[in-house]
């Protein structure tokens, strides 16, 4: 069986100190990729540097039913941050507490806080108008959801939300977030199509460049290839790599391959708590929990 | 072995034949839902079959250019002139106030009750927003002279006890409920992820609503007025009770008119013999009816199946 053997802080202690220097990669030989999971191993292993937002004993409610568990974890800014575990576990609840999207249903409550640097607001603060919060963090939605517009409007949807009514911004706007998504070389032709008729890898592409248009701070993914098939989903994975550049990014998967090849960090949980969060290569290669070793080798969920 | 092959052997019979039994009886009731079915298609091609012989007879005697250009309809006269216009303007004069009525404030309450009201409300709501719909239509139509007109000649003094503007006003709360309940069908099918989309984006429910749902069921939309119109064009008693029963070519809703229903309902009363001009007048009327009718079924169909969106 594969042993867990390691001397370092638990991650709960690493999440207390992030400012503080992280130790280096582990010798060569102990990092060894014993799981059956390939991870890009040209990544430098980083400490998180800048904090996008830091999670702080995070609990949610449905109901009476509390389904997250003193949630606490960074988000690395402009990293991209994965959410992996077994279904049921709470990782997209948590993804949608970012932007507020339970407010949409009755009877919910949060405790705790998700505070947004460098602003230091609250996300999900009583006082905090969850409009406000959607209009700074993105989402992208398991299933490929364009509105019954045209392509152009679908992107040009945000900035209409926002009152950009200029229609040369509009134009520039729109592009700019469709080479973002890398998709304008395809649609440049039929911007006034339906998004309707496009295929499924396009249409994801697409409600991407309609969360880029309006420049979020965060951008959530849930499970955006689930309903793609494998030649999409690398495009997805291709675009949301590219991504880190320009935003932070918080992505839920159910598919462990593409969080070990997308994440710079990865939160693994489990029946609504966090069991272990640490850089992805290490997650992946090198887990200093039971619980985090057995998923991904695939012995449950 | 022997024993076990007859074993076999017979239970495969009874099996066989319980399977013919089985096919009997399904063909049986194969049948019987092939007729039920067709009680509906040969009742239809009834109706145009008739409509079209006794029509028929009618044009023998008038002249399909004088049917369709001549701004008179008196079949009841001793000078009897045969233009449909009259009725068809009365018609089309009735079903747009009806419209104008119905439309927004069926999309209006729609909207309401799909996008803002609570799900006790709605459900506490709609099944009494479709009782309206099973009160009687002669109650609108006495509605319609002695409440809507009375107020009406407030605002309009000159207006006549009888007009089209207080038929069409009180048809189009009429049909209110069904331009409602169909709109807020066609409203809740839109997908959770559609809205979900729109308000992760930073939209209001008033935006999602407005944005997103309503061009998401325009389909559903566009056949609930087809509907609308549909039943605005073939009510009956409204226009019969409130409008008055004068053919009249105008297109002003403050003036009284007859429309082609209630020119049938008139004639159908019995003043006038069987097979006389006047009586086969009404056959050639309600063809009119029925392709005015088509048409905008045809419509409506065709902008449904335009609109549709692939979910």
């Amino acid at each position: 069986m594969i042993e867990t053997t390691s001397t370092r802080g638990t991650p709960e202690s690493i999440l207390r100190n992030e400012e503080s220097a992280r130790p280096g990669q582990p010798p060569a030989g102990a990092a060894a990729p014993r799981l059956n999971i390939a991870v890009d191993d040209t990544r430098q292993t980083k400490a998180i540097t800048s904090v996008k937002a830091q999670v702080d004993n995070v609990n949610f409610y449905y109901g009476q039913n509390r389904a997250l568990k003193n949630l606490s974890i960074p988000i690395a800014d402009k990293q991209v941050t994965a959410l992996i575990g077994p279904s049921g576990c709470g990782k997209s609840t948590f993804l949608r507490c970012f932007n507020r999207m339970h407010d949409l249903q009755p009877d919910t409550r949060y405790e705790g806080s998700i505070t947004l640097h460098p602003d230091n607001i609250n996300l999900i603060g009583p006082g905090i108008d969850p409009i406000e919060v959607r209009m700074r963090i993105g989402m992208v939605f398991q299933k490929p959801n364009p509105f019954p517009k045209t392509i152009f409007e679908n992107v040009a949807y945000g900035l209409r939300l926002r009152g950009v009514r200029n229609r040369a911004t509009l134009a520039e706007e729109v592009e700019k977030a469709l080479r973002g998504a890398a998709l304008w070389d395809e649609v440049k032709d039929r911007l006034q199509d339906s998004a309707l008729a496009l295929s499924g890898g396009q249409m994801q592409r697409l409600c991407i460049a309609r969360a880029l248009a309006t420049t979020p701070e965060i951008l959530l993914f849930d499970e955006p290839t689930s309903a793609l098939d494998p030649i999409a989903t690398a495009k997805i994975e291709e675009l949301i790599s590219t991504l880190r550049d320009q935003v932070t990014v918080l992505i839920v998967t159910h598919n462990m391959q593409q969080a070990a090849r997308v994440s710079d960090y990865t939160a693994f949980m489990y029946l609504g708590e966090l069991i272990e969060f640490d850089e992805a290569a290490k997650i992946f290669t090198n887990p200093s929990k039971k619980a985090t070793e057995d998923y991904i080798t695939g012995r449950y969920g | 072995m022997a024993s076990t092959a007859a074993t076999t052997k017979s239970s495969d019979l009874v099996l066989r034949s319980g399977l013919r039994y089985r096919k009997i009886r399904d063909r049986i009731i194969e049948t019987f839902l092939l007729a039920a079915g067709l009680v509906a298609v040969f009742t239809t091609i009834a109706i145009v079959v008739i409509l079209l012989t006794e029509s028929s007879a009618f044009f023998e005697h008038v002249s399909l250019k004088d049917f369709l250009t001549d701004t008179m309809w008196t079949p009841l006269f001793a000078d009897a002139h045969y233009g449909i216009l009259p009725l068809v303007a009365g018609t089309l004069t009735t079903t747009m106030v009806a419209l104008i009525v119905a439309v927004p404030v069926g999309t209006i309450i729609a909207i309401y009750l799909s996008e803002f009201a609570s799900h006790r409300l709605r459900e506490t709501v709609k099944p009494i927003l479709e009782l309206l719909g099973a009160v009687p239509t002669v109650v609108y139509g006495y509605f319609a002279l002695t409440a809507v007109t009375p107020l009406l000649q407030l605002i309009f003094p000159e207006l006549p006890g009888f007009n089209m503007l207080s038929a069409g006003l009180v048809i189009g709360l009429m049909i209110v409920p069904y331009v409602a309940s169909v709109s807020e069908d066609a409203m809740r099918s839109v997908p959770r992820y559609m809205r979900e989309g729109s308000y992760a984006m930073g939209a209001t429910r008033l935006q999602t609503a407005l944005r997103v749902v309503v061009p998401g069921a325009f389909s559903g939309l566009a056949a609930a007025f087809i509907l609308g119109i549909s039943r605005a064009v073939g009510e009956t008693m409204v226009v019969a009770i409130a409008a008055g029963m004068q053919p009249n070519f105008t297109f002003d809703p403050r003036e009284q008119a007859a429309t082609i229903t209630a020119y049938i309902v008139q004639v159908s009363l019995g003043d006038l013999p069987h097979g006389s001009i006047g009586y086969q007048s009404i056959f050639a009327a309600g063809l009119v009816l029925m392709l005015i009718t088509l048409i905008f079924n045809v419509i409506g169909f065709s902008l449904t199946r335009k609109f549709r969106e692939a979910y």
